[in-house]
């Protein structure tokens, strides 16, 4: 490539740049010796280039798509780069108040790192570089969190999640390499025109699978979720809120967008009386398997953090199946859930990184009586796990019941939606999921607290505030998401030729 | 516009007492009855308002507004005759439960909040005439009752209020089932009642409204209390504070068999011609399980709570009697229930617990509560009286109508519902009998109580009972007040296809 | 607003003016509540001499539609019957206040009150809901006022008396139901039209053949008459009137036996014999035994009574067993003998009134005994009255003797007439019921010469007459039972043209 064709590159992919940049220069800060009173400014300093980032990525606005795919910029990849970037940015103002203590340069480097590599998962339609941009995410994500060297906890953590997440990419890798070899191309668009001819193929199938273990792991579906609880648990929190949030975000859309156009034709059918090999069966029961542990496992929880994994767990049951839709309605709706469940996300654990740092811990006795003594985190907390409860009028509940309309409403006509049996499932563990999000709820609100003294807000307690009031807003008014989000799928689908 | 006012006041009356600093947390109160009074007079305003002259529309007081067009769901309210009724029961009972809590003093803030939402999602029901919107306010109601039961109720509140909540989860997961699964069937993309409701006999197949119906009624009937999924109604009860239980009693059962009637059995009527007769037997069973299990109680909320099984058996059996007789006896039954619940639960929690801190009935026999507490006395005694059913209160009215809808469709089912009848009086009686006028025997004294003198009945509470007593009593010798609205809300299409028969005269 | 509605609702509002004054002020209660009951018996008298008895028939009607869709209306107007019985609820009503000589609780007064309003109420009702209505809720004050005898026997007769009439009141209703499902309608007005057609059995099988034809028509009657039957009462539904008689305040007591009782016939004129003439005729046999086995049991167990009032508690029940002796001789023979037959009713309705008051004002005495013995009512406990207090002594005997039939008072001339027609259409039953006519002057002989003759004990030797207070109470009913008694034709005027009857 000439000097043009790089500094093509570089400009649209000039927000992940200045990203880079500010991680670097965040690093070499770090090197100096009063780092510890360099904190704030280092936070600031970190805001200050995410803030740049998103307005250039937000001005700016051309389609393009270069390098055979791997760099690709349209309206849908540009919301999702937004959200994951702000996903990014509110990890930063929690790590603020974070215990991590030492290297804490390196610690905002590696979130930026992590956030680069999601970015450019959002954008790309490359297999490659869809492998380059997981490693580089999950690379970040693994010394993120081990980063508490004095527990134990993190450490066990990190190597779980570094072990598992290698054998994972082995996986991915191994199938995503079955898959060029049959089709001869990694440009998911190819793919498209070439899958007809290979549906059904054997390897292609076995490639489909593999890739979909792959990808099993970053979202934490059964049975590739071990890893979830510990590093939730163990990790510090404005990590688990990384990974809880921001991962999933950018794994789910690339793997909607693999399955829509690259494995489109081998699709496969998973009703309940009749199955057909393909990767739909594959999604349905690991669907399954997700929603049933990740509840039912979550009723016995007593740490705060653990039960949010399991239940981080059971809402990527969720969302595969949506996937299972196999439709474009579908796939909007995950995507929608996606954004809204991110921010309910990580706003829980914004409030649970307030109450760790006060406590000292996260298990249920520590929230006791929060509704005393931080009434507006307690009320915060209350939408946000009220709303991944799936309860009206929060966005929680809406982008549950639009997954499941849209997924019952394209599997089929007549008497028996096909996906009927996993709709069922799924409401039916929802409601059970209302028990153990009130248990913490009855910590909060009606048990006695500790201390009865009011505790100053935290300096984060504005961003739990709007994060709260959006999800509300995102439920009363779901359309001031939905309508450009919908808009963008339509415009991405009309420019792709579909067989 | 102004049967949204109805909840909107009361969301706004949510924020306002949110609002108050620590210090004037005791307004909280005052906030929470303006709010319960606006709601009731734009509710009265709209009841009186309600054209119901011949060639007048069924429907009034329409708001369409498009909201989510990806599923075709709109913001769509509107009224007939029985929506109104049921808002104005909401209205009487929400200001009588802020009146029975005025003594509330712990946490006032966080009490009225929730219990306005409450109000609010109830208002919301009743008017909802998209599904999704309706199935929304018909959440709203949940958590708060959680709350309001575990943070300020009595016994075995933590085990009372999560039983309630699972059970009315489980029923809203069926519901969202059948919902979800009825926008995927139907192909139409909309979530409007009445044009789903046009296309029920068309497009949804036999084969699917055998099990969708059974899922939607049943969904909805747990909140209502249909045996065998009551259980959590008695425990329920009995562990909420006393404006909660006569708001349960009084309306939020009511949602149940308000939305079984506009959602479910207009839906799918051919779904319901083959469940009808189960659910009538089910609906008898629990009238007469209701009033044999309360004939047993020792604790007099538990009475009061099987009473209420007893008396929601009633309206469930009149909803499936598909003539306009019945369907009237039904909706009465809703209204009258709604006043007596309320009136029953709030002499037994607030002028009785709240002062003698027991409700075992053989240790308040002992207390001579008819000459400590003569307005308390005199309250519970109308308040039996008429869910004995006797004529001049509502709950004749109400009762006999049902049962005279029921002969045609159900005859055999009169004989047990009939003996129902004599053992709600007789569990009525004795327990009237044995807590207010039982004669003075000196027993040894229960320690966990106290004894009169109690503290005078304050005047919050006289006015909330008079205000129930009157209504009960004006409805009972004056139903053509209700009657007329139910009577042409029968016009109207949606209702027309479930009327299988004019019963006879 | 007609004159009827105005009749019935002025005790209410009596009722609820007594309960708003608090209960310190006994004198303003007592004299608040009898001036309502003044002023609900001139009322009375009013509609007594208006009522226009050449023509007959029903007068003062008033008719609103109350529940369109049921066929229920507010629809009330008076016959000479209704006159009659209304006219005797305003007599005894302040009669059994002013017996009460000041014992009685504001709750009583109030009970009272409003016991009167539902009595005219059932009295004037031409609905059969609307009868319903005021016969339930006659029950309430009943219960209350029956309770307030104190102690648990009280509690416990209250409680029998209340639910026993309430399930026969439900009988009764769910009988209706089914002939406004077979009819069409609950007026009675149309009801009886249609009885005297013989209509309703064949309209009964009509609508309801499918569930065995003849069946139904007899479930039917059977109901009526149940819940009549506890409330006459007709042995063996009696079981709850002895303990509520005897454990209810003497005042009390004189309302219930007075007027109550009074309720159950009415029911049997109003609502069984215009409807189901034929079907009375056919079960003529079994009806009668039951009308004499309730005279003569009831007799016998009067005169096994050692306490006074349980004793004119059995000897209530034996006087309206004539009453129901005759209605049953008079359905007995429906074609044919009409002096016997119009003898028979003229006797029952002169019966049903001349009770009234005699009954009334010998439980009136009693109280007056049990305000001077301290509480004591057995026949065992007193003797000798005669000496001590011969006013007293006097008066309760012509009551006593009144009930008795003796000629020249006003209880012979019904029991007279009942006889005269019974003979004349069943003679057996007339036969056996003659029965009961001795045992009766037995035991109120030996009521007569327990209490009042013999030696005087020494306790009673202080024993005070009839003061001047109470003898105006007692005058005017006994000035009553010697009219009635010989100019019994002021009555006989009032129902000559009763309506309904075949």
């Amino acid at each position: 490539m000439n000097a043009e064709a790089y500094i093509h590159l570089l400009k649209l992919l000039a927000p992940e740049a200045i990203l880079v940049v500010t991680a670097l220069v965040v690093l070499g800060l770090g090197l100096s010796p009063s780092s510890e009173r360099m904190r704030p400014l280092l936070t600031r300093l970190t805001l200050f280039g995410g803030l740049v980032a998103a307005s250039v990525l937000y001005l700016f606005s051309k389609n393009a798509c270069i390098l055979n795919g791997m760099v690709v910029l349209d309206p849908l990849g540009r919301i999702f780069k937004l959200v994951i970037l702000g996903l990014g940015l509110i990890t930063v103002i929690f790590s603020a108040a974070s215990p991590v203590r030492r290297h804490y340069a390196e610690y905002l480097a590696l979130i930026l790192f992590s956030t680069v590599g999601m970015m450019l998962l959002a954008g790309t339609e490359e297999l490659l570089m869809i492998f380059l941009a997981l490693e580089l995410t999950s690379i970040s994500l693994y010394v993120l969190t081990a980063y508490l060297k004095d527990s134990t906890a993190s450490a066990e953590a990190g190597l779980k999640y570094f072990l598992i997440g290698g054998v994972s990419a082995a996986f991915l890798l191994f199938g995503l390499s079955l898959v060029y070899g049959v089709a001869g191309t990694t440009n998911l668009r190819a793919l498209v025109a070439i899958s007809p001819a290979l549906a059904g193929d054997p390897l292609m199938l076995v490639g489909i699978v593999l890739t979909l273990v792959g990808f099993g792991f970053k979202v934490a579906a059964v049975p590739f979720h071990l890893w979830a609880p510990d590093v939730y648990e163990g990790a510090p929190t404005p990590t688990a809120a990384l990974v809880a949030s921001g991962s999933k975000v950018a794994g789910f859309f690339i793997l909607a967008k693999m399955l829509a156009l690259g494995f489109g034709a081998s699709v496969g059918m998973a009703a309940w009386s009749q199955f057909r090999p393909g990767w739909l069966p594959v999604l349905a029961i690991m669907a399954a398997l997700s929603i049933l542990l990740g509840n039912l496992a979550a009723l016995v929880q007593s740490n705060v953090k653990r039960l949010l994994a399991y239940s981080a767990i059971a809402h990527s049951g969720y969302m595969l199946l949506g996937l299972t839709s196999a439709s474009e309605a579908g796939f909007t709706a995950v995507l929608f859930y996606v954004i809204i469940y991110a921010l309910t996300t990580i706003g829980a654990f914004g409030v649970v990184s307030v109450v760790e740092r006060r406590r000292g811990g996260s298990q249920l006795q520590d929230f006791d009586g929060l509704h005393k003594t931080a009434p507006g985190l307690a009320l915060c907390l209350l939408v946000f796990l009220i709303s991944l409860a799936g309860i009206p009028p929060l966005a929680g509940f809406f982008g549950k019941f639009y997954m499941f309309s849209e997924t019952l409403a394209a599997s089929g006509k007549g008497a028996n939606p096909s996906m009927l049996w996993l709709v069922v499932l799924a409401i039916a563990l929802n409601a059970v999921s209302l028990y153990y999000y009130l248990i913490v709820l009855k910590h909060v609100f009606v048990a006695k607290p500790a201390e009865e003294e009011r505790v100053k807000a935290p300096a984060c307690g504005p961003l739990i505030a709007a994060l709260a009031l959006s999800v509300l807003l995102l439920g009363l008014f779901p359309n001031v998401l939905l309508e450009p989000l919908r808009a963008a799928v339509k415009n991405y689908t009309s420019s792709l030729v579909l067989p | 516009m102004i049967l949204n006012a109805t909840f909107l006041s009361a969301f706004l009356g949510v924020v306002l007492v949110l609002i108050l600093p620590r210090r004037a947390e005791h307004f909280a109160r005052w906030i929470a009855l303006l709010a319960a009074l606006a709601g009731l007079a734009f509710a009265l305003k709209a009841f009186v308002g309600y054209d119901q002259s011949a060639g007048a529309p069924h429907f009034q007081y329409v708001t369409r507004i498009p909201w989510i067009d990806a599923l075709g769901i709109s913001f769509f309210t509107q009224a007939d005759g029985i929506s109104l009724i049921l808002l104005v029961l909401t209205g009487i009972i929400a200001i009588a439960g802020v009146l029975f809590s005025w003594n509330v003093t712990r946490r006032p803030r966080a009490f009225f909040a929730f219990f306005l939402t409450i109000i609010g999602g109830v208002y919301g029901v009743f008017q909802s005439f998209d599904l999704f919107l309706l199935f929304v306010f018909y959440e709203i109601v949940i958590v708060p009752k959680y709350f309001l039961i575990a943070a300020w109720g009595s016994t075995n509140r933590e085990y009372g209020a999560m039983k309630l909540t699972i059970f009315s989860v489980a029923g809203s997961a069926l519901v969202l089932l059948a919902t979800v699964a009825t926008y995927a069937v139907s192909g139409v993309h909309s979530f409007d009642l009445l044009v789903l409701a046009d296309h029920a006999r068309v497009v949804f197949p036999p084969a699917f409204q055998i099990w969708a119906f059974p899922a939607m009624f049943l969904g909805f009937a747990v909140l209502a209390g249909i045996w065998p999924f009551h259980t959590w109604a008695p425990t329920g009860h009995v562990a909420a504070p006393t404006a909660v239980s006569m708001l349960l009693a009084g309306v939020v059962m009511k949602l149940g068999s308000y939305s079984a009637l506009r959602v479910a059995m207009t839906l799918f009527p051919q779904g319901l011609e083959q469940w009808r007769t189960v659910i009538a037997v089910l609906a008898t069973i629990g009238i007469l399980y209701g009033a044999l299990v309360a004939l047993a109680q020792r604790d007099l909320k538990f009475v009061v709570g099987y009473s209420s099984v007893n008396h929601m058996g009633f309206v469930l059996l009149g909803l499936v009697t598909l003539n306009t007789i019945g369907l009237s006896g039904a909706v009465l039954q809703m209204f009258s229930h709604g006043i007596i619940g309320g009136l029953l639960f709030a002499v037994v929690g607030r002028m009785i617990y709240d002062r003698t801190h027991t409700r075992e009935i053989s240790a308040l026999g002992a207390m001579g509560l008819s000459k400590a507490l003569p307005f308390a006395a005199f309250t519970f005694t109308v308040a039996s009286v008429a869910s004995m059913g006797l004529p001049g209160f509502s709950g004749f009215i109400a009762e006999f109508t049902i049962l005279s809808g029921s002969w045609k469709p159900f005859p055999l089912l009169l004989i047990p519902t009939g003996i129902g009848v004599v053992v709600t009086v007789a569990f009525t009686l004795r327990a009237l009998q044995r807590s207010f006028f039982a004669p003075k025997e000196d027993g040894p004294p229960n320690p966990a109580a106290h004894h009169p003198p109690f503290d005078p009945i304050t005047l919050a509470e006289k006015l909330g009972a008079c205000l129930l007593m009157a209504t009960t009593l004006g409805v009972g010798l004056y139903p053509k007040i209700l009657l007329d609205p139910i009577m042409h809300s029968f016009g109207s299409p949606l209702m027309h296809q479930l009327i299988r028969e004019v019963a006879s005269k | 607003m007609n004159a009827l509605t105005f009749l019935t609702l002025t005790p209410l509002l009596g009722a609820a003016l007594v309960a708003a004054v608090p209960s310190r002020h006994t004198g303003y209660i007592r004299a608040l509540g009898f001036g309502f009951m003044l002023s609900a018996l001139f009322s009375a008298l009013v509609l007594a001499f208006s009522y226009n008895r050449a023509l007959g028939g029903i007068q003062f009607a008033e008719r609103h539609e109350w529940i369109h869709e049921l066929g229920v209306q507010y629809f009330l107007g008076v016959d000479g019957l209704s006159v009659m019985l209304i006219l005797l609820t305003a007599i005894i009503t302040p009669f059994a206040l002013l017996a009460s000589g000041g014992t009685l609780t504001k709750l009583n007064v109030v009970m009272m009150l409003l016991l009167e309003t539902a009595l005219i109420g059932t009295f004037t009702a031409l609905n059969f809901i609307h009868w319903f209505l005021f016969y339930e809720l006659s029950l309430v004050p009943a219960f209350f006022m029956i309770r307030s005898g104190g102690g648990k026997p009280a509690a416990v007769a209250a409680f029998r008396f209340f639910v026993y009439t309430l399930l026969g009141g439900l009988a009764m209703l769910v009988a209706f139901l089914a002939i406004q499902l077979a009819t069409g309608t609950f007026d009675l007005v149309k009801l009886a039209a249609f009885g005297h057609a013989g209509a309703i059995d064949a309209l009964l099988v009509a609508r309801f053949g499918s569930l065995g034809s003849g069946g139904i028509c007899l479930l039917v009657f059977a109901g009526i008459f149940l819940g009549l039957a506890v409330k006459v009462p007709v042995v063996p539904f009696h079981t709850w009137l002895p303990d509520a008689y005897a454990e209810a305040p003497s005042p009390v007591s004189m309302l219930l036996t007075g007027l109550m009782s009074k309720m159950g016939v009415y029911g049997f004129l109003r609502l069984l014999l215009p409807l189901f003439p034929v079907r009375m005729q056919e079960l003529a046999t079994p009806l009668l035994w039951l009308a004499l086995i309730t005279i003569v049991f009831s007799a016998v167990a009067a005169l096994a009574q050692t306490d006074i009032k349980r004793l004119l508690a059995y000897s209530s029940v034996n006087h309206l067993g004539y009453c129901l002796l005759g209605i049953f001789a008079f359905a007995a023979v429906p074609h044919g003998l009409p002096n016997d037959r119009a003898a028979a009713m003229d006797g029952v309705m002169l019966q049903i009134f001349n009770h009234g008051l005699t009954a009334s004002a010998l439980f009136c005495f009693v109280a007056f005994l049990e305000r001077r013995s301290g509480g004591l009512r057995g026949l065992a406990d007193f003797g000798g009255l005669r000496t001590a207090a011969p006013v007293f002594a006097g008066l309760m005997g012509i009551a006593i003797f009144s009930s008795l039939g003796l000629p020249g008072l006003n209880g012979f001339v019904g029991e007279f007439l009942i006889f005269k027609g019974t003979f004349g259409l069943v003679w057996w039953a007339a036969a056996v019921a003659v029965i009961g006519l001795f045992v009766t002057a037995v035991f109120l002989l030996n009521l007569i010469q327990k209490v009042f003759t013999g030696p005087l004990s020494a306790r009673w030797a202080k024993f005070p007459d009839l003061s001047a207070g109470e003898i105006l109470t007692v005058a005017p009913v006994i000035a009553l039972l010697f009219v009635l008694g010989i100019f019994p034709q002021v009555l006989i005027a009032l129902f000559n043209k009763t309506v309904f009857l075949p």
